[in-house]
């Protein structure tokens, strides 16, 4: 090998490569101290932020979320994007209420309004893939037709009154901890697993990397991006899951702006909107973050209004920031 | 440019460069990849701070500390990748930000249009300034670039590669180009990796290694002497010698037709053969790669492997067949550049190295380390982003990419475009060596000595047909040139 070469060479070894590693993960330790900053201050502010109960209260408000932003982290690494969860919600939960209402068993209605889920996911990615639609088009679209058609289903009305075995999903606990959070954890997990250590879930990073790339290499696109969005319709329905449990009740206009609160937590975590880059873990950072924001601005007494342009600001700003040290250190 | 240097964390880019520009010279700058000629020109362009050293424009020190003082001191420059807005006509290009109005806001469109085409002229060329540049061929768009540099008054013009992807009468249109603005004065540092057309346009040659200059030559100078300058050894022998021996039949290409890119093109391959293909730009090369690769359905015709007609629907079903592809666009078709050289290793063999779905990280890292290692990629570690690699280093791993998946047919298109002489050196090895074990290649080139150093035989092909299909023991330059030329056959 030529000098010049191994010199270039030995420059990427010395500084560039861990450097750069250096500064994935120092992004994401300043996630989570933007979190437990968040979290001081609130303490500082409000005596009622770090109690037992209230950060419970916090986990538990956070999983509808959280469980809608792993689907959502899915579609956004593999360079998609997905508008559709919060009428996907929508519709997996009238369709989960309505088989309950007719006698179907717990377990069987729950699998089925996951199945819907992503169903109509795949729909998306069918339109994307083979339709060669946007995703923000594609998705756009679907956003309505979900919703239009979890109207249709219940005539505008909402679903309610299930029995206790079922409403068991949001509201027991175990060990003192509420069942959502263990669900989330789980979700989480199976998540992580199959994004880092499946076939699955490299594709899904290669094809947000490079497309053509992957495609050269033998892998089917198509497939794996109609499922990308498969598994973002399948966390939607698992979220409606545990919304009508909360709720005892379905409804058609239910999620509303839940597409919005999913990406931001997304983004928030670290996750590039280019694609072929991103983390699980930074995801369920940017969630908590939203969540502990909306919990102590409550307790703060905040107006809703006001919630909203801090919220909005607080995204804005998380991102702000990670563009001016990227392009600080570029 | 006298004393510059630039150090980045563990490596001197420049050590005490001192680089001098005459008025209405074209001063090539030669150097392996790393060798530092990009850094000196990002010094000089504004992009990039130097850590010591001065420069100075007609005897008076200046200060370049970014593209917009650059571009005031009459400094500009073309990059390999052009800084164009395809929607926008070409004159609209040419004044971007600097438009001509007639009332604020309010651009005077005759003025623009007029000041253009004058501006496309002095070039030579008859590029209508009203043309989109995405419909300009890439020459096209080249020269509305130089167009662009002479609005802004340069009287320095960097070029980095700027023939890299022109075809041979482009070449000499912009050849023709350079001489204008030479002859008005203009001053033009060009980079190149192409030492036959250093005597064509240059005036003189500055080599630099390692960050440092080791001489200036004026041109013509002999070419195995720069070479020497750049690579710091004798390369007496620019190929390996062959280890590889013409086996059996394995590949034949029947009658394949696609639009108006390919027609009716036929040809067979054999086990232990490089097949050479020259041609000029869009001559039908890299579409007839993509469809033996699967990537591209053809609308006639069929691919014999082994004696089985394969159905290629898509690039899955030609590397199931044991076909690969080494694209012409490395970093657009070849890499995921921010995944590691292990992931980008295994991308075709997932489903080997999964089982039920789940992705073995033990044999993901055996199989990285084995390829790291045979092919000597030089890479701190597997997990590495290829982005951070050289471009010898990359191509490596996109080879190593087939090679693991154990292709008998390999395609590798334009294998060793902007990488030094070093690491081409080892690619033609690993070609060699490919061939010996039985595979057959397919090597399309725009390098002429390349395929003629290369390959067993040579096919030509022009506007999508084969033009000729000769041994390469019996071609020569001017016979394969002319066949591209679709002059004879």
């Amino acid at each position: 090998m030529m000098p010049a070469d191994v010199a270039d060479d030995r420059r990427a070894a010395t500084s560039t490569q861990p450097r750069a590693r250096i500064a994935s993960s120092a992004r994401r330790l300043g996630t989570l101290a933007g979190l437990l900053g968040l979290c001081l201050l609130l303490w500082i502010l409000t005596p009622h932020f770090l109690t037992t109960s209230n950060l419970l209260n916090v986990l538990e408000q956070t999983a509808i979320n959280a469980i809608i932003a792993v689907g959502m982290t899915f579609v956004i690494i593999s360079g998609g994007i997905d508008l559709s969860v919060g009428s996907l919600v929508a519709l997996a939960g009238v369709v989960l209420a309505t088989l309950l209402h007719g006698g179907t068993p717990v377990l069987v209605a729950i699998a089925a309004a996951i199945a819907a889920g992503a169903l109509f996911g795949s729909f998306n990615g069918m339109a994307i893939t083979w339709g060669r639609l946007p995703p923000f088009i594609a998705t756009l679209g679907m956003m309505s037709v979900a919703r239009g058609c979890a109207l249709l289903f219940t005539d505008g009305r909402p679903v309610s009154g299930f029995e206790g075995g079922f409403r068991a999903i949001a509201t027991a606990r175990i060990a003192g901890i509420p069942a959502p959070v263990f669900l989330t954890a789980a979700v989480y997990l199976i998540a992580q697993f199959v994004l880092t250590e499946t076939r699955f879930g490299r594709y899904v990073y290669a094809i947000g990397g490079n497309e053509e790339a992957t495609r050269l290499s033998g892998v089917s696109v198509r497939l794996h991006k109609t499922a990308v969005y498969a598994v973002s319709g399948a966390t939607s329905a698992l979220a409606a899951v545990l919304l009508t449990a909360r709720l005892n009740s379905a409804q058609p206009i239910a999620g509303i702006m839940y597409e919005l609160d999913a990406i931001a937590a997304v983004v928030i975590g670290g996750t590039s909107l280019m694609g072929g880059e991103g983390t699980l873990s930074g995801t369920l950072i940017g969630a908590l973050i939203m969540g502990v924001l909306r919990n102590g601005l409550n307790l703060l007494g905040v107006s809703s209004f006001m919630q909203q342009v801090v919220i909005g600001l607080v995204i804005v700003g998380a991102v702000l920031i990670d563009t001016l040290l990227k392009a600080r250190k570029s | 440019m006298r004393g510059i240097s630039k150090r980045f964390p563990g490596v001197v880019a420049l050590d005490d460069v001192t680089f001098e520009l005459r008025r209405g010279e074209v001063h090539v700058l030669l150097g392996e990849n790393g060798a530092g000629k990009s850094t000196l020109m990002k010094i000089l362009s504004g992009a990039s701070a130097r850590d010591a050293g001065e420069i100075s424009i007609d005897g008076r020190p200046v200060e370049v500390a970014s593209p917009r003082e650059a571009q005031a001191l009459g400094i500009a420059t073309i990059y390999q990748e052009f800084n164009l807005v395809p929607h926008l006509r070409a004159a609209e290009n040419i004044f971007l930000g600097r438009e001509p109005l007639r009332a604020p806001g309010v651009i005077d469109r005759r003025k623009l249009e007029g000041e253009g085409g004058r501006l496309l002229r002095s070039l030579g060329t008859g590029i209508n300034p009203r043309a989109e540049v995405r419909t300009l061929g890439v020459a096209e768009q080249q020269m509305v670039e130089v167009a662009k540099a002479l609005s802004l008054n340069a009287r320095i013009l960097i070029m980095d590669e700027p023939t890299s992807a022109l075809t041979a009468s482009e070449i000499e249109q912009l050849f023709a180009a350079i001489r204008r603005l030479t002859a008005e004065g203009v001053a033009v540092i060009y980079i190149s990796h192409r030492m036959e057309e250093l005597a064509l346009i240059g005036h003189r040659a500055t080599v630099l290694r390692d960050g440092r200059v080791v001489g200036t030559r004026t041109l013509p100078a002999p070419v195995p002497e720069l070479v020497r300058m750049m690579a710091d050894r004798d390369i007496s022998e620019q190929y390996p010698p062959r280890t590889r021996r013409r086996g059996e039949e394995l590949l034949r290409v029947e009658g394949v037709s696609r639009g108006s890119r390919l027609r009716d093109v036929s040809f067979t391959l054999h086990r232990g053969e490089i097949l050479g293909v020259a041609g000029l730009l869009g001559a039908g090369r890299t579409e007839l790669a993509r469809v033996v690769a699967g990537a591209d359905v053809p609308d006639s015709g069929r691919v014999v492997l082994d004696g089985r007609a394969l159905r290629l629907r898509s690039p899955a079903d030609a590397i199931r067949a044991g076909i690969g592809l080494v694209p012409e666009d490395r970093k657009g078709h070849g890499l995921v550049l921010k995944r590691s050289v292990a992931a980008n290793l295994a991308l075709p063999q997932l489903g080997k190295l999964a089982r039920s779905g789940v992705v073995s990280r033990a044999g993901e890292q055996a199989l990285a380390s084995r390829w790291i290692r045979e092919l000597r990629i030089k890479t701190p570690d597997a997990r590495t982003a290829v982005v951070t690699l050289s471009g010898g280093n990359q191509q490596k791993v996109v080879l190593g990419k087939w090679l693991a998946a154990g292709a008998d047919v390999l395609i590798v298109d334009e294998p060793t475009r902007g990488i030094d002489v070093g690491a081409k050196q080892e690619i033609y090895v690993l070609l060699d060596r490919l061939a010996a074990q039985g595979a057959g290649i397919i090597m399309i080139s725009s390098e002429l000595p390349e395929v003629l150093g290369m390959s067993d035989r040579i096919l030509v092909m022009h506007q999508g047909r084969v033009q000729a299909l000769v041994e390469a023991a019996q071609a020569t330059q001017e016979g394969v040139l002319q066949a591209a030329l679709g002059l004879a056959s």
